[in-house]
């Protein structure tokens, strides 16, 4: 026997309309209100059963909240629910795309060793925050509309966005190297 | 209106009867035990009065050991049966002991004849593993509270670093079944001091935790929100601490006597409590006097003051402040949000990490809750909830697992299966593949850190999935699905999705105590405390009984509305039966009545969950759907 909400979406989970706008106000709150009610700490004296179960339903609470408060987690799951393949080996994207990836790498190679290098990290990141910010509204609208070929553009824009994700994780270890030095 | 409740003949009906529980702060230089007493969470003291316990343990022939501040003078003069700062061991081989270049200072055994290879240190009384010596340490605080409380423990917390990985974690949930003690939960250091802190201020938004005790360093950043402490990021170094300074200050030392780099261990420890003194009194003075004596009879005299001390101090306070920066980074917080920086453990005591620490996070540091005691104060107050004193208790605590746990695939590449800073408790499954056509089994390697080679990282541990039917290669489906529970324990199962075969472990440190070692050890002790082994067993199975008991008791009279009258009938047979049982001296009897009851009330509490959860998003469905 399972609980259900094992097997409910995450959206359900959190009582949140499913959409790729979330109010991450609400999202938190309800998290907590969530972990209140199943959180193993709330069983510690309880039956194996319980317990079991309040680990499981815990766990996926946590993951739910995860993958909602991050834009790149929620899209994929979004496409995901909305029965679009996100095959991963398929990295065929527009060419302006990518020229603008090569030049934003580009610039950041250039950080390193300049004598300017905080100054030129800290627009780097301001760039990066604009076309990531536009790509987030892009991808909004496409949901909200919803029909077959606007998922497919939000699929491509939802790999986009994987890009940048790319980027920040570079741009971290960068920072650190930078700090450390 | 309700109708009152009856209890049965000869049972007591005390639903809210209040349970001893304790916090305990096992460390690497003192320890502590604390409880809530009337409302007031407050560390205990032993019979002389101390509350401080040195974590110390002296081995001797043919007499009990000793532990804490008569283990503690023996340091010096019986070095080699004298074990302190254990802690630096748990869950380590020797190789990473050695590493710490700490090993000298002990003779440790090889670990022939014995399944696993957890180093053991040779002394009068025999082999000692570290587990062995921190368990001494937990009886002593166990004997202490239980002697101040004046009743038996019923169940206890115990902090270990935030950055503890499993095997360390592990090893302590060892160490303290040895010492006969119920875990009620692992708590991180830095999240126990949070909560000593948080319920005093009620004060929301963002802190840091600065933790940096005898051997570890611990930094925490969280958020507050009425009652729930959220971790949102947790770094440090596990071998990193007080004792580092002392060994930087006692090289100082030796190097300005013109001391040799020989030394025995009795020298080497002398002058390391000299460091260790000078350090201290820096705290409060600006210089001191320093004696060193010479291998000629002579005595160096000197001085070390406050700006020596920094300069030797200030690259390993350093070595504290690129931990800080990844917390943040992983928290996503940018400095101007954060409230304060909390100070836990001795090594925040010197002025010049309060400074440097103050500096760094742009704001102030807290110091006003004595640093040696706030963890486990706050580790206590944990127990009080988790032990049911506090049903109406708010208080929530959501942590996180401090490093990446992955496994290993072609190439010795290491594949992150969960990433650090998940909150717990967190089960992910991923999909692996075979290398090689008709492939029959599957080795998985688990392993954690954050590097990418295998070799980087620590091994957790080895298994291997056995009897996948012949496929060509890349065709198996192989879900390898890792849980970490609510103590940031693993657990990890493999499937292959086809065939359905499956393996599973619960996973064991390849630097612990296997679960037969800990069942010996377990034997022994009770062989010389002279208890029956039979008699304990039958005993703990009765308090297991008495729990499951009581569980379903209170979940009946809160919810018996979500049973139909056949399943009420049921479960209250199952009871019944369980009840009888437990009179009895019989154990295993009460093991299959305990079972029975939990296979009977499985859809119960399944549907009690779904109700818990339904009522607290039931007021949001209605505005956002309706």
């Amino acid at each position: 026997m399972q609980a259900s909400d094992l097997t409910s979406n995450y959206f359900e989970l959190f009582a949140l309309p499913v959409s790729f706008s979330v109010d991450g106000a609400a999202l938190s709150e309800r998290y907590r209100e969530l972990q209140r009610v199943v959180h193993p700490d709330r069983f510690v004296n309880a039956s194996d059963a319980e317990r079991r179960l309040s680990m499981q339903l815990a766990a996926r609470v946590n993951e739910g909240f995860r993958i909602l408060k991050d834009p790149l987690a929620r899209a994929r799951y979004l496409l995901e629910l909305k029965g679009v393949a996100l095959d991963d080996t398929d990295t065929r994207l527009d060419g302006g795309f990518l020229m603008q990836q090569m030049e934003l790498r580009e610039r950041m190679d250039a950080v390193k060793g300049a004598a300017d290098a905080g100054q030129r990290l800290y627009e780097l990141r301001d760039a990066i925050c604009a076309l990531e910010s536009q790509l987030l509204d892009e991808l909004s609208s496409l949901f909200s509309d919803g029909s077959p070929p606007a998922l497919q553009r939000a699929r491509d824009a939802s790999r986009k966005l994987q890009f940048f994700h790319r980027l920040g994780e570079e741009m971290a270890q960068l920072e650190d190297e930078l700090a450390m030095s | 209106m309700a109708l009152l409740q009856i209890s049965e003949p000869g049972q007591t009906a005390a639903p809210h009867q209040h349970k001893l529980a304790a916090g305990i702060d096992l460390g690497t230089t003192n320890s502590l035990v604390a409880t809530v007493r009337s409302g007031l969470a407050e560390t205990l003291p032993d019979e002389n009065g101390s509350h401080l316990l040195p974590s110390v343990v002296r081995y001797r022939l043919g007499l009990p050991p000793q532990v804490g501040e008569e283990a503690r003078a023996a340091l010096i003069e019986d070095p080699h049966n004298t074990i302190s700062s254990v802690k630096r061991f748990m869950g380590r081989g020797l190789a990473d002991i050695c590493k710490g270049c700490s090993c000298s200072e002990y003779d440790f055994a090889e670990s022939a004849g014995s399944d696993s290879s957890v180093p053991r240190i040779r002394t009068v009384a025999g082999d000692i593993s570290p587990v062995e010596a921190s368990a001494e340490i937990l009886k002593t605080l166990k004997a202490c509270a239980e002697k101040t409380l004046d009743g038996e423990l019923t169940g206890v917390v115990i902090t270990v670093p935030a950055y503890f990985d499993d095997a360390q974690r592990q090893a302590t949930k060892d160490a303290a079944q040895l010492a006969g003690l119920t875990v009620l939960r692992l708590l991180n250091e830095p999240t126990a001091a949070a909560v000593a802190y948080g319920l005093d201020r009620e004060s929301e938004g963002v802190h840091v935790v600065y933790d940096l005790g005898g051997g570890t360093f611990d930094i925490s950043i969280l958020r507050l929100n009425r009652g729930v402490f959220e971790v949102m990021s947790t770094a440090g170094n596990t071998a990193l601490g007080g004792d580092d300074f002392d060994r930087t200050i006692a090289q100082w030392l030796a190097g300005q006597a013109g001391l040799g780099a020989e030394m025995t261990v009795h020298k080497m420890r002398a002058l390391r409590a000299e460091a260790c003194r000078a350090k201290e009194a820096l705290s409060d003075v600006e210089s001191v006097s320093v004696a060193v004596p010479r291998d000629d009879g002579s005595v160096w005299q000197g001085e070390l003051d406050r700006e020596q001390l920094n300069a030797l101090i200030d690259p390993l306070i350093q070595k504290t402040l690129s931990p800080c920066r990844r917390a943040l980074r992983d928290a996503g917080i940018e400095l101007d949000e954060i409230e304060d920086v909390v100070m836990v453990g001795g090594s925040t005591r010197s002025p010049r990490v309060r400074e440097r620490v103050g500096e760094f996070f742009h704001c102030e540091v807290l110091v006003d809750i004595d640093p040696d005691k706030v963890v486990a104060v706050g580790a206590a107050i944990q127990a009080d909830v988790l032990v049911g004193n506090k049903p109406d208790d708010e208080m929530l605590l959501l942590d996180v697992i401090p490093l990446s746990l992955g496994i290993e695939t072609m190439g010795g590449l290491v594949e992150k299966v969960i990433p650090r800073n998940a909150t717990i408790p967190c089960a992910k499954a991923q999909d692996f593949t075979t290398f090689k056509d008709g492939q029959t089994a599957l080795a998985v390697h688990v392993v954690q850190g954050e590097r990418e080679l295998v070799s980087d990282c620590r091994s957790l541990a080895r298994f291997e999935l056995r009897g996948i039917p012949p496929m060509a290669a890349g065709a198996a489906r192989i879900r390898v699905t890792f849980q970490v529970d609510a103590d940031g324990l693993l657990s990890v199962t493999a499937r292959e999705q086809a065939s359905g075969v499956e393996s599973s472990v619960q996973v064991k440190p390849s630097y612990g105590l296997s679960d037969s070692e800990i069942e010996q050890m377990l034997r022994d002790s009770m062989a010389h405390a002279e208890e029956d082994v039979a008699a304990r067993n039958l005993r703990e199975m009765q308090v297991e009984a008495r729990r499951a008991i009581e569980a379903l008791e209170s979940a009946l009279a809160s919810d018996a509305a979500l049973l139909s009258a056949d399943e009420r009938t049921r479960l209250d047979a199952a009871l019944e039966d369980l009840r009888a049982k437990a009179e009895g001296s019989d154990h295993l009897s009460i093991k299959q009545a305990i079972e029975a009851l939990n296979i009977a009330s499985d859809g119960f509490a399944a549907r009690r969950m779904d109700a818990g959860i339904h009522a607290a998003m039931a007021g949001h469905k209605l505005e956002e759907f309706s």
